[in-house]
């Protein structure tokens, strides 16, 4: 709950700087100004690690910490921004003069008092970092790189990695947040190389979420990697050129909802509809896909990578309806663009650090359960391409063009899946092609927490997910006419 | 709306103090030596600038920043640790330095690792007049962002909203030093300007930007310049259609040609050659291009912006040949990689420096009438380039070409095929040369690509 969480970070962010919650209330009140509508204190401090295993040793570790403050001050349309990695009280202080300087100075604003809401914790406080020891994960990377190289003589290269990160943050706002929130983040990777008769492929497979190192360990999650990753380069070693033209793709559950990221996720920030540069602007209400299609945001899932307790504005996650049979219902919001377009805060305000200023980000999204069987989907095709397992895809939000990169990917024919094509990018247009979508399957799932999404030159860690699904037409761009 | 950034910190207000900043360096190397490291390396990075960015003629952000960083490697004989922070305290270099022993006793012993041998550090390392500072004030980069903006909004009036303009003139101050007594340190600036528009036509909506980028601002390009040829790019791209799905020869234009010699670049790498990881594998001696090509790195260009007077390792980096006459000569490597492979660093820890690729004696439009129909590709999408196999597919925009004539704009295409087999079918390259990367290629004329369309 955020009262524990709150207790967390007042011990590692604001004791150690002789902070305390009345100070942070009088940095707010300075920056309350005349102009000024909206102010608030951005506090992080984080731990990271890393250790990565190649050619059977454990050669690398790497340690990280990293604090810092960021300060807001907004008017109107304008934002003072600044940020400083001294957490103490004259850098504060000279960050919020800094933020303050964009509007006039006049009378002081008023502050509400710290509304400290409970905010039901989604994941553990407990350091991910510290749950194993330092001996414990390297025999586990040995492990994965033992039974890999044991499924298969042809596995040539194992390289395998684990990492951590635990973050305390702590927001202060003028409209009465006093939020906390403790992000544990852990992320294990295979990646194998498989050789045969000259012939070398790739394959690798991780995943993660908010929970500690132990996750790894249970129900074989680490060893399902290192399965995974030689199961992908086995079968590309087998591929064969894949088709180029337009043509049905169904796409596997899970992972693949790459697709709705990139068709639909990034048109649907508010930012960059508030600016109208996407080419979903001013388009709610309208059919965007087809009827089978309801895409949701949901930060609020439990221990998932994509998700956030509080956001980093200290709003409490939800479940966001994007699109509704087919029907475009909502943008994703921070408290800036919300409040330009006079629309509800959905709890989508996220930054990489500090230093960064929020935007409207994704969290977790997927693509609802529809009623057909998966097996139903792939037999309705006569020749198509089945893909169950991408790289990473791109999106240019203005004209809607989108690619994903399949990395595993089948020819179907008469209704069977028949033999393994080699990699090939996928390219359409988000709402053409989501109004081709024409079967969704009952089995969805989100992936295995591995995503990284980059906007204007900020990484999050975010989630995918959809059922089996069948696009009546994409272009595959393949080398086989 | 306008978005005002600023970076604060304690000593924002104070210029750097080098000397200090080497102390510091010298004390985290001399903390690891008495903590029993046998060898160390430390690196030390501070970045300041200011950027600005508007929109639609309003200032958008004002940002003043201040980064800095750095990262300590001990070695114990082969085991390794690194540890990095962001805190110049004392205490955090104690700790830092503790950080990457903890690290090292738990590591396990590689016999490859190690700082790059003595003999190779560029004890005299040249002075390449990277360091030009633009006395800008806020005001002044706003307007030159205005002016890029205000130019590609005027030229048209398909030309109706806009993604902004910037300005940004960054110094980065870096320090590297080694327990083989290297202690090198330079200044470097970097200044660029650019815009991204939007034009609608029919309801559709594309976007396009230029930039110009230099280590001297007086090489900047002109706001106006910069400002019409984004207004150009834009409004060519009005109208694009899908092509069928064909066969074609196609010109890729200098910006995205630069990712094909990129490409060669990770595939030439020392690290993709000992994890078997490339499609130019043991390549070494064989034709890989055809015959007229050469391919050379030129790391002392004075100016330039991806010169450095000395690799990331403190390593002599010097003029030599990646390709000569199709044949590849030389991996691209750091000392590591080189001891692995059983050969000598060239000077590459950190990547390559200003990489050319000889021209041909025409320019763009030359390129387009030899090619004569087929397709001008100028943007490319995705992450469809598998260097472990050479397998290629992207999506692209462009334009379809007949006789040597641009006749309309297309997307929505893939293109695909094999960087191998399109490094040897790379017949012409255009002296078109962009220069601002680290890559500096004109624009390539391949023989034959699979197109996937409508």
């Amino acid at each position: 709950m955020t009262d524990k969480h709150l207790h967390i970070a007042t011990q590692n962010l604001l004791i150690p700087a002789e902070l305390d919650e009345s100070i942070l209330s009088k940095v707010i009140h300075s920056m309350m100004g005349h102009d000024i509508d909206y102010a608030d204190v951005y506090m992080q401090s984080s731990r990271h690690e890393s250790w990565v295993l190649e050619d059977s040793l454990v050669k690398e570790g790497q340690y990280n910490i990293e604090q810092g403050v960021g300060v807001r001050a907004v008017s109107g349309e304008k934002t003072g921004f600044a940020y400083s990695d001294e957490i103490i009280l004259p850098a504060l202080t000279s960050a919020a003069n800094a933020a303050r300087a964009i509007a006039n100075q006049g009378q002081t604003g008023s502050i509400r008092s710290w509304d400290k809401r409970a905010v039901p914790a989604l994941y553990t406080e407990e350091d991910p970092l510290s749950v194993l020891t330092a001996e414990q994960k390297i025999h586990l990377l040995r492990t994965l790189d033992e039974a890999a190289r044991k499924i298969d003589p042809a596995v040539k290269q194992v390289i395998a990695s684990i990492s951590g990160v635990h973050e305390v943050v702590l927001v202060a706002a003028n409209d009465g947040t006093l939020s906390a929130d403790v992000r544990p983040l852990v992320r294990m990777n295979v990646s194998v190389i498989a050789e045969r008769d000259g012939r070398r492929e790739q394959g690798s497979a991780g995943g993660g979420g908010r929970v500690t190192y132990n996750y790894f360990l249970e129900e074989e999650r680490a060893l399902g990697y290192a399965r995974e990753a030689v199961r992908q380069a086995l079968v590309n070693l087998d591929a064969k050129a894949a088709p180029a033209g337009a043509m049905p793709v169904v796409l596997g559950p899970g992972w693949p909802g790459v697709l709705l990221h990139e068709a639909v996720g990034h048109g649907l920030e508010g930012d960059f509809n508030r600016k109208g540069s996407s080419v979903f602007s001013g388009r709610i209400g309208e059919q965007v896909a087809s009827k089978h299609c309801t895409v949701i945001d949901d930060g609020s899932i439990a221990s998932r990578r994509g998700s956030l307790s509080i956001d980093d504005e200290g709003t409490p996650t939800q479940q966001n309806v994007l699109i509704e049979n087919g029907i475009l219902k909502n943008y994703m919001q921070d408290k800036q663009n919300a409040r330009l377009m006079n629309l509800p805060v959905t709890g989508n305000g996220r930054r990489e650090s500090y230093a960064h200023m929020p935007m409207p980000r994704m969290t977790n999204t997927y693509l609802a359960n529809g009623n057909y069987d998966p097996q139903e989907i792939i037999k309705s095709v006569d020749k198509g391409l089945y893909a169950v397992n991408f790289g990473g895809g791109q999106v240019d939000i203005t004209s809607g063009k989108f690619v994903f990169s399949a990395s595993e990917a089948y020819m179907i024919e008469k209704g069977k899946v028949t033999y393994p094509v080699k990699g090939a990018t996928l390219i359409g247009n988000g709402p053409e092609s989501m109004n081709l979508v024409s079967m969704v399957g009952n089995d969805m799932s989100l992936d295995t927490g591995v995503g990284v999404c980059g906007k204007e030159g900020q990484s999050v860690p975010v989630g995918v997910g959809q059922p089996t699904l069948l696009v009546d037409r994409l272009t595959v761009g393949g080398t086989s006419a | 709306m306008n978005q005002i950034t600023k970076k604060v910190s304690s000593e924002a207000a104070t210029p750097l103090n080098t000397a200090e900043l080497k102390d510091i360096v010298a004390t985290m190397l001399n903390e690891a030596n008495a903590k029993g490291a046998t060898a160390a390396e430390a690196g030390l990075s501070i970045e300041t600038g200011l950027s600005v960015t508007v929109r639609l003629g309003e200032v958008e952000t004002v940002e003043h920043n201040r980064d800095r960083s750095f990262g300590l490697t001990v070695f114990f004989g082969k085991r390794k640790g690194s540890a990095s922070t962001t805190d110049f305290s004392r205490q955090a270099v104690t700790d830092t330095v503790q950080a990457a022993c903890d690290i090292a006793r738990y590591t396990e012993e590689d016999e490859f690792a190690g700082l790059a041998d003595k003999e190779s550090l560029a004890m005299d390392y040249p002075d390449l007049d990277l360091n030009h500072e633009w006395q800008l004030s806020t005001e002044e980069a706003i307007e030159i962002a205005q002016q890029c903006e205000d130019t590609a909004l005027a030229v048209d009036k398909r030309i109706n909203n806009s993604e902004g303009g910037y300005v940004t003139t960054h110094q980065d101050y870096r320090i590297y030093a080694n327990s083989h007594g290297f202690n090198g340190d330079y200044f470097s600036t970097r200044h660029s300007t650019g815009c991204t528009v939007i034009a609608t036509e029919a309801e559709r909506m594309e976007r396009d930007y230029w930039y110009t980028v230099s280590r001297n601002p007086q090489n900047l390009d002109d706001p106006d310049y910069i400002g019409k040829m984004a207004a150009k790019r834009v409004l060519q791209r009005l109208g694009a259609t899908q092509t069928k799905t064909q066969k074609v020869p196609v010109v890729f234009q200098a910006e995205v040609a630069r990712g094909l010699l990129g490409h060669f670049v990770r595939a030439v790498n020392g690290s993709a050659q000992y994890r078997r990881s490339s499609f130019l594998l043991d390549k070494l001696g064989e034709t890989i291009f055809p015959e007229r090509i050469r391919i050379d790195e030129r790391p002392h260009i004075k100016q330039a912006i991806g010169s450095a007077p000395f690799d990331s390792e403190g390593v002599i980096n010097r003029a030599h040949d990646l390709v000569t006459d199709g044949v590849l000569q030389s991996y691209v490597l750091d000392s590591y990689a080189a001891r692995r492979l059983n050969t000598t660093t060239t000077g590459n820890a950190g990547g390559v420096h200003n990489l050319f690729i000889q021209h041909d004696d025409k320019d763009l439009q030359g390129l387009l009438k030899e090619m004569g129909t087929g397709i001008l590709v100028t943007e490319v999408m995705g992450q469809g380039v598998n260097i472990v196999t050479g397998d290629y597919s992207r999506g692209g925009t462009g334009f379809w070409v007949e006789n040597g004539e641009i006749q309309y704009p297309i997307e929505e295409f893939t293109l695909a095929g094999n960087l191998a087999d399109m490094y040897k079918n790379l017949a012409l390259v255009g002296n078109d040369v962009d220069t601002r990367s680290s890559l500096c290629t004109g624009s390539w004329l391949l023989n034959e690509m699979m197109i996937a369309g409508s």
